[in-house]
């Protein structure tokens, strides 16, 4: 017999959703907020010090006015874990998508979601397939956002390589880099995908961009060095501050392929998780 | 140690001193434009004085009257829509990520680019009163805003002498690359 869903577990998932997102926009979190100030101790360059120092400033006023830190407030990638036991419930993304509705008019956030092809606006940062919702298991109810702005998304790359060019990852990384320039808003967070399919590369890249920068593997330094030494800078304006973080993510895949995705991350690395209470 | 300069509006032809690289604050009334104001203003005149103006990149969120989130947008957008404003008095374009060679070339010896930091929106708005509004039914995003600004810290990224500092970044970024990965030739998307 499937136990009967507790009305109050949507009730709090929409809570839930809504927190984590004024939790996200208005405060970056501290593993970014120590980056950014490592970056800053580390630069040489006069121009990418006070590029950096605006930011750390931006970050400081968004917390103390209680306002978004940055006016592209993205739209929203949600994650959920739900433990055994919790049925896989429609419902559950309705709760969701109401509580990005309640965020919008909240917080507020600016409504930034569109039909594709006619561009009109929502108005409420939701539709059909958005907020993006991915479901995993995991010991407790919990909400993970991720809001993503277009200027760093819109320079995302994938490329379906050879699966005997697999030393060319970081060429490919920088390539993308180099490409975008100032336009993501650097310096940038890379969440890397490496394996699985076409779109499943793409979506560990973005789940990459959930992980804590304080600790990188070498195969991430390796990375990060050949992006960092473009001397793009923050804003595009030169410096070695390029990117605070490479984060790699890895699925098994097909003899005859290697995917691999970048999913650029402007400085401002919005997510928060919380935990749904009922 | 940096110098900063600091710039009051009208801006006049201080701005020709100006280099590429010069840390710099604005204060004083600029004029927000995005793609649509700059179509709006070709067709039906700039609804403001633009002699020694300056143009801010910026789709703001406004509430209730008051500035709640500020920053720059891509100014490359605007590429195409700039020399108008330029040929009319306007002395500078804030924006973030640089312009275009022919805007570069536009400004020659009478007006630069100031960058400021994108995303950086609650500290522009903490340094930002409004002041009036123009082709309001473009929407919040388009709309052109009268805004009175309390030394924004900004960058010159192109100078009135046709020096570019994103351009430059861009052309060394490519060089290193190219060395780096052992690439030929020049890489484009």
């Amino acid at each position: 017999m499937i136990p009967s869903p507790d009305p109050a577990l949507y009730e709090g998932l929409t809570r839930a959703t809504c927190a984590a997102l004024e939790q996200a926009e208005i405060f970056l979190p501290p593993d970014v907020v120590r980056a950014l100030t490592a970056a800053r101790d580390r630069e040489t360059n006069g121009i990418a010090q006070r590029e950096i120092d605006t930011i750390l400033a931006n970050i400081a006023m968004a917390e103390s006015l209680r306002v978004p830190i940055c006016q592209d407030t993205g739209v929203p990638v949600i994650y959920l874990t739900l433990p055994p036991g919790i049925p896989l419930d429609p419902r559950i993304f309705d709760a969701v998508a109401e509580g990005v509705r309640i965020a919008t008019r909240k917080i507020p956030l600016r409504p930034n979601v569109v039909d594709p092809l006619t561009r009109k606006n929502s108005g409420d940062n939701t539709g059909p397939g958005m907020p993006a919702v991915h479901v995993r298991t995991g010991e407790k109810v919990t909400v993970t956002v991720l809001p993503k702005g277009a200027g760093a998304e819109n320079m995302s790359r994938i490329a379906m390589m050879l699966p005997t060019d697999r030393d060319k990852v970081p060429k490919f990384v920088a390539e993308t880099v180099l490409l975008a320039g100032g336009k993501p808003c650097p310096p940038v967070v890379l969440g890397i995908g490496i394996g699985g399919t076409f779109d499943g590369a793409a979506a560990l890249a973005k789940e990459a961009l959930l992980e804590p920068l304080d600790t990188m593997t070498s195969a991430e330094h390796e990375i990060l060095d050949a992006v960092n030494d473009l001397c793009i800078g923050p804003m595009g304006l030169g410096g070695r501050t390029t990117a605070l973080a490479v984060k790699i993510r890895e699925a098994a895949c097909h003899t005859a392929s290697l995917p691999v995705a970048v999913n650029v991350q402007c400085w401002a690395c919005r997510r928060a998780t919380v935990e749904v209470q009922w | 140690m940096v110098t900063t300069i600091d710039l009051c509006t009208p801006l006049s032809h201080e701005v020709l001193m100006l280099r590429a690289g010069d840390h710099v604050t604005l204060s004083g009334t600029v004029y927000t434009a995005r793609d649509e104001a700059h179509l709006r203003m070709q067709e039906e005149g700039i609804p403001f004085d633009p002699h020694g103006a300056v143009i801010y990149h910026c789709g703001p969120v406004i509430h209730q009257g008051k500035i709640i989130a500020a920053g720059p947008t891509t100014s490359a957008r605007m590429n195409a829509l700039s020399g108008f404003l330029l040929d009319r008095g306007v002395r500078a374009l804030v924006g973030k990520g640089g312009m275009g060679r022919q805007v570069v070339e536009q400004m020659k010896g009478r007006a630069v680019y100031l960058s400021f930091t994108g995303g950086c929106a609650a500290l522009a708005a903490s340094r930002m009163s409004l002041r009036g509004v123009y082709f309001e039914d473009l929407g919040m995003a388009e709309a052109v805003y009268a805004i009175d600004l309390d030394h924004l810290p900004l960058v010159v990224g192109i100078d009135a002498s046709g020096n570019d500092l994103f351009d430059a970044v861009s052309r060394n970024a490519q060089a290193r690359f190219r060395k780096r990965f052992s690439v030929p030739r020049e890489v484009s998307p």
